[in-house]
């Protein structure tokens, strides 16, 4: 026994572990081929078009991302628009300011609130809060802002405004754990000597805390879109499902993944079922232009307060 | 280390053995498999249930919507499919399948007009397609004044409610639309799910008759059996004979008996618009698909012998739950194109 534990398992581990990497991109090709494979006969037909066409008509077979692309990215906008100051004040409260028992009971709380299946937070948003949104906030709205685009049309609640208000509430807790957890890993010292220094609890914020952690806090915020861009059960519960581009928030919209559950079970014509599978290979590539974008932006800001550090 | 390495390798053996075991049809008894539409599931999972304590024969059946249903039985994964849109008698015979009607619903407006209770509003079918092709826009329409005298009718945005999912549903909804209205036929059409000229979409009956519940000045459809759940405002309707019905067992019924049944060919029968003094316009069946070729005598004919079962004993658990069971003559007319068309290596199946 003593002898055999002497055994050198790195070669081991290390074909164990480039296993599993290749494993990963092998995963990742096969989806990308899978789905190119799946939507070659929407590809086909539509070509190029099908990124910018907005009609969406399965009775007489006429497809277009347009509206399913715009509701995705409008939706994950309003969302990540909330949510991103938000989760930064609520982390900066709690590890800043707040007393260590109610850091304790509010970073519980929130840890909660990320356990939660998004299913719940579509039937809440549908039974709860859209009625809520159509009998107080949406009237009021249009009243202080009359005649911006955004805020008209019949408050019914549902739609683009509501999805991405509910995906804010999704994703907050993600930002705000992550970002919690990186404010935490500021060392006392430096904080310290800049307190030692005179700076107010502001200047320590400002000029200390979000410099330190702002990779991590790019990094959660990019969790945060992750989750927001893909959401499908909660958004297609409050979005209003509709297949058209409209100026007004309170319109009904749809997104790529609301589509997608959709309609892929009733999809029993071949073109159609291509074009929803050439909607999901969208939504792929979506996905990984912000990959890049967000890969991009940490090495920049890396880069940028190197200096700082 | 070896040795525990074996007992482990073992225990797994044992594991998987078991499990393989405890799956294997012959210890759990005959098992039934179907697939499809949601809109019967009510009813054919009350009688699996049924058929179950009669006669040990266990169903599962897994409500994925008809186009899984379709897709699943083509794939040959289940016994058989279940579909709300009936196939044409070309589909039919390209993939080697028989399709029989297994009961009848009725689709109902339902509405959210604050001041008017069920079954008071009148609407015509020209106003219904017009309402839904965006046409007409507030509840004071001259229009819908014009069939509701002495109805008062708020000044109130209509919203359209419509399945946001391809539905056996809205299969049947813009059937009737495409029959009753040209423009409807040819900008929306008839489809599973359609181009909607207005309106937003809910996710499954449930969903419309939520969204339905919460936006004032709604009007959507939903199955009979989600409106009375649910206890939504349904309004009337006019039908062929120019008589305003409301939606009841009484008027599905009506519906489904005027229909010809022995000339529709692969059973394709839609029964929107259809005529009579009391029929229901927007009354639909939902048809079972199963194949014509079959490959084990015992299966296929366990497979019937449910659906047998189902006409003979199944009326007062479908009427209590709101769907109407097929007519006697319709269903010697199905157990006729068992007899005839249900085969394992040429030899008939049923009886």
């Amino acid at each position: 026994m003593q002898t055999k534990s002497h055994i050198n398992f790195d070669p081991a581990f290390r074909w164990l572990t480039l296993a599993g990497g290749l494993a990963i991109l092998f995963l990742v090709g096969s989806i990308c081929y899978t789905l190119i494979i799946g939507a070659m006969p929407a590809l086909k037909k539509f070509g190029i078009g099908f990124l910018f066409s907005q009609s969406w008509d399965p009775a007489f077979k006429e497809f277009g991302a347009l509206s399913s692309v715009y509701g995705t990215l409008v939706s994950t906008a309003i969302g990540m628009l909330i949510a991103v100051p938000l989760s930064l004040v609520i982390a900066l409260f709690l590890v800043e300011l707040a007393p260590p028992a109610v850091s304790r009971l509010v970073g519980g709380a929130i840890e909660l609130l990320a356990a939660i299946p998004s299913i719940i937070y579509g039937m809440w948003g549908l039974f709860v809060f859209a009625p809520f949104l159509a009998d107080h906030v949406q009237p009021w709205l249009t009243s202080v802002a009359p005649g911006l685009p955004l805020f008209q049309g019949p408050p019914i609640g549902i739609g683009m405004l509501a999805a991405g208000i509910i995906l804010a509430l999704m994703v907050l807790p993600f930002i705000t754990s992550v970002t919690r957890d990186v404010f935490q890993m500021v060392p006392e010292v430096v904080k310290e000597s800049a307190y030692g220094m005179g700076s107010t609890t502001w200047e320590v914020t400002r000029k200390v805390t979000l410099p330190y952690g702002i990779q991590g806090v790019v990094g959660a915020c990019f969790l945060g879109l992750g989750r927001a861009i893909g959401e499908t059960m909660a958004v297609t519960f409050v979005i209003g499902n509709r297949h058209e581009i409209s100026a007004s928030l309170f319109a009904a919209g749809n997104s790529i993944a609301s589509t997608l559950a959709n309609e892929f079970t009733e999809a029993s014509d071949d073109l159609y079922l291509a074009a929803l599978i050439e909607l999901g290979l969208v939504l792929f590539g979506i996905t990984l232009v912000i990959q890049f974008i967000a890969r991009w932006w940490l090495r920049r800001t890396a880069r940028k307060l190197g200096a700082v550090r | 280390m070896d040795k525990k390495r074996n007992n482990l390798f073992h225990i797994i053996l044992i594991a998987l053995t078991a499990l393989l075991v405890s799956t294997s049809p012959a210890l759990a008894g005959v098992t039934i498999n179907g697939a499809g539409a949601t809109f019967p599931y009510p009813v054919y999972a009350q009688w699996a249930w049924l058929y179950n304590k009669d006669t040990g024969v266990k169903l599962n059946y897994q409500s994925i919507g008809s186009g899984g249903g379709i897709r699943q039985i083509k794939a040959k994964t289940v016994d058989f499919g279940a579909s709300d849109a009936p196939l044409q008698a070309a589909q039919l015979n390209e993939a080697g399948l028989l399709q029989f009607p297994m009961v009848i619903g009725g689709v109902v407006p339902v509405i959210n007009v604050p001041g008017v209770t069920a079954g008071k509003l009148k609407l015509s079918a020209t106003t219904l397609a017009d309402i839904f092709l965006g046409k007409i826009s507030a509840w004071n329409d001259a229009a819908i004044v014009k069939e509701n005298p002495g109805l008062v009718l708020p000044d109130t945005a209509i919203t359209v409610v419509h399945r946001a999912d391809g539905s056996g549903t809205t299969w049947i909804f813009t059937s009737y639309l495409s029959k009753v209205s040209a423009e409807w036929r040819n900008s929306a059409g008839h489809a599973k799910s359609v181009k909607w000229p207005t309106g937003v979409g809910g996710k499954g009956n449930a969903g419309v008759a939520a969204y339905v519940q919460r936006i004032k000045g709604a009007i959507g459809y939903v199955e009979y059996a989600y409106a009375l759940q649910n206890k939504l405002n349904y309004s009337l309707l006019q039908n062929q004979a120019g008589k305003y019905v409301a939606p009841t067992i009484a008027t599905f019924q009506a519906a489904a008996s005027n229909a010809d049944w022995a000339k529709a060919d692969g059973f394709y029968l839609v029964l929107t618009d259809q005529p009579g003094q009391d029929s229901w316009p927007i009354t639909g069946a939902s048809f079972i698909l199963v194949y014509k070729e079959q490959a084990k005598a015992e299966m296929a004919k366990e497979v019937l012998n449910f659906f047998d079962w189902c006409y003979r004993k199944g009326d007062e658990t479908a009427e209590k739950l709101d769907y109407v069971p097929m007519p006697k003559s319709v269903v010697s007319l199905v157990e006729k194109a068992w007899r005839e068309q249900i085969k394992v290596a040429g030899k008939p199946v049923w009886p």
